[in-house]
């Protein structure tokens, strides 16, 4: 803003009053300036300076004392040794003794510090005055003649090989972070569509590692299912696991309320998808009598009787159920993948 | 004496001879027979049958029905077996105090033969899963470490990682497993109580129930120990974090306070 869009009577200068406050002394927005310096016991007596030096080197002698304790412990207790020490209970010695140690050591280092510091070093206010950020213009004049000599003593301008080869070079230099960026990808194009469920795999129960028939699936019971031929010691087993995760339970046919649940379910057995479509948290907490399963990191609540539609919670689909039938043998057998996603939404599930 | 060796050829000495033998082995055989023994157990067992139907006309059958048929108040007890009597009367949740989310674990008051007696009747009613023997829950020589691994699949989700329990919806919860007897865990995973569902011996065999209570009793039993002290209730990080917050950097900010509080200054203002 100029000074020509403010009226000219409330320029400082037309400002005569303020003026005059300044000039008679009773400027209540005065500077007080310091206020006159106190000592302290420490700064009179030299006896008392003398105690604080005292305290001051205790504290650090107990820090190297709790530090050489430390190594002490850590050699001297076993690792199994439990101890009562009140009120914290029952704890493992080596725990407690090592906690304890090195608590000391590091607290007595600073309480040491901020004693010296309160007690002995100089407590003398200093006023450093505030100056312009700007340079003055003899300084900005010579920096910029120094530039200009350094300029023309390297040649960039005349040796053009050298100054073209340097751009070359400072170009290409980013392109290796660039080319890094790579390890962000590949896509995971269709590996979020699909789990290692197919027609024809077996149901196996993740207890026993044996294929499951229907009449071992109870009302009221829970069981939790992997695909046939998924091994625990196999190298992919938890990335297939977090996304074929099944659980199962056996629901009385009548109280099926949802039709397509009630066509993909062999005598009332239902498998459903472990996983949250809210934010992947594996998800079994059911409870037998209202056929609810809520999962335990938002809440969100599935009904098992239809469809697991969501009934309470952040989550933005049903659980993604498995059509499963009956194999030649008698064993439980999925007759498919997922229809759906499993898991929570991303960008193009659609 | 004489008397009688002087009737010795009487004609009818041979059949009195007879017949006296004839009780003797009767009565050998009624004595050492196996199918008496039986017969008495029999007459025990229906004994018990009887003291229990007593028992539940009192306590139970004004919810669940006076032939344990159920009611709006209470489900059918067919079926459900004398596991499941001696896990809802023996810890105490039946008979109920008042209806609501959840029937809540209480002092017992049956005694242990007045529970069995219960679970005679019940289970006369229909069958279903049996008491568990001493043999089938003790935890001795089972896997502790496949025991933790089953529990973090089946059981963890609901009971946390070490058995404190858990919030589920609607006011009900997953109960704390601490100081739960063996044989109580045993009938819950066999029985499924309430809203925990059953993990029959089709899915999860005896053996597993039991490296399971191996496991529950080595992080929750009356012998573990903390190697960290104060467990702050086992919850893990929530109330860990709540603690550190409130009274470690509480007790930082009082510290300062405290130090920043007293002047150094020789002439106290």
């Amino acid at each position: 803003m100029s000074s020509q869009d403010i009226p000219e009577e409330n320029l400082p200068v037309a400002q005569a009053d303020g003026a005059d406050l300044e000039k008679h002394g009773d400027n209540p927005f005065a500077d007080p300036g310091l206020p006159p310096h106190e000592h302290r016991i420490q700064d009179i007596d030299e006896r008392a300076a003398k105690r604080s030096e005292r305290t001051v080197a205790f504290l650090f002698t107990l820090s190297m004392l709790a530090t050489i304790g430390f190594i002490a412990s850590y050699v001297a207790f076993p690792v199994d040794k439990s101890i009562y020490v009140w009120p914290i209970g029952h704890i493992s010695a080596l725990n407690f003794a090592l906690g304890m140690t090195l608590g000391v050591a590091l607290f007595c280092i600073g309480a040491g510090a901020v004693h010296w510091a309160r007690t002995l070093m100089s407590d003398e206010e200093i006023a450093d005055e505030r100056h312009a950020i700007e340079a003055p213009p003899e300084v900005k004049a010579k920096v910029l003649a120094d530039f200009k000599q350094g300029a023309k003593e390297s040649a960039i301008g005349r040796r053009k090989l050298i100054r073209n080869t340097m751009f070359g070079a400072l170009t290409l230099v980013p392109l290796s972070g660039v080319v890094l960026l790579r390890d962000l990808g590949p896509l995971p194009e269709d590996k979020l569509r699909h789990t290692l469920w197919a027609k024809g795999k077996l149901l196996v129960n993740q207890n026993t590692n044996e294929p499951l028939r229907p009449s071992d699936v109870a009302v009221g019971s829970l069981t939790f299912a992997k695909p046939e031929g998924l091994e625990e010691h196999d190298h992919d087993f938890q990335t297939q696991i977090a996304k074929a995760a099944l659980m199962i339970v056996r629901i009385e046919p009548d109280d099926i309320k949802d039709k397509q649940e009630l066509e993909w379910s062999h005598e009332g057995i239902v498998a459903y998808s472990k996983i949250c479509t809210h934010v992947g948290c594996p998800i079994s907490l059911y409870e037998q009598q209202t056929h609810h399963v809520l999962c335990p990191c938002h809440q969100s609540t599935f009904d098992l009787t239809d469809g697991a539609r969501v009934i309470f919670g952040p989550a933005g689909h049903a659980l993604p159920q498995l059509r499963i039938g009956v194999n030649e043998e008698g064993y439980l057998q999925a007759l498919g993948d997922f229809e759906e996603p499993v898991g929570p939404a991303f960008w193009e599930r659609g | 004496m004489k008397k009688l060796s002087a009737r010795r050829r009487h004609p009818l000495a041979a059949v009195v001879v007879l017949i006296l033998a004839l009780a003797a082995t009767g009565g050998l055989y009624a004595a050492f027979a196996p199918a008496d023994k039986a017969q008495a157990e029999e007459t025990s067992q229906s004994l018990a049958i009887e003291e229990g139907k007593k028992l539940y006309s009192v306590g139970c059958a004004s919810c669940h029905g006076t032939g344990g048929q159920g009611t709006t108040d209470g489900p059918s007890l067919v079926g459900v077996g004398s596991a499941a009597v001696d896990f809802q009367v023996g810890t105490g949740r039946m008979p109920a105090q008042q209806p609501g989310a959840q029937v809540p674990k209480k002092k017992n008051i049956y005694t242990q033969a007045q529970i069995d007696q219960l679970a005679a009747y019940i289970a006369s009613l229909g069958a279903g899963p049996v008491t568990p023997t001493d043999k089938q829950y003790s935890p001795e020589g089972a896997d502790i470490a496949k025991g933790g691994e089953l529990f973090r699949t089946n059981c963890a989700q609901c009971h946390n990682f070490t058995g404190e329990g858990g919030a589920l919806t609607k006011g009900k919860f997953a109960p704390s497993l601490e100081g739960v007897s063996p044989k109580h865990i045993y009938e819950a995973m066999q029985t499924g109580p309430q809203n925990m569902p059953s993990f029959p011996d089709t899915t999860m065999p005896e053996k597993q129930k039991k490296d399971i209570i191996a496991y529950l009793d080595a992080v929750n039993g009356e012998k573990t120990e903390s190697p960290g002290g104060l467990k702050l209730g086992g919850l893990g990080p929530v109330s860990e974090g709540l603690f550190a917050w409130i009274f470690g950097l509480g007790a930082l900010i009082a510290v300062a306070v405290w130090v920043a509080a007293r002047t150094a200054k020789a002439k106290k203002s």
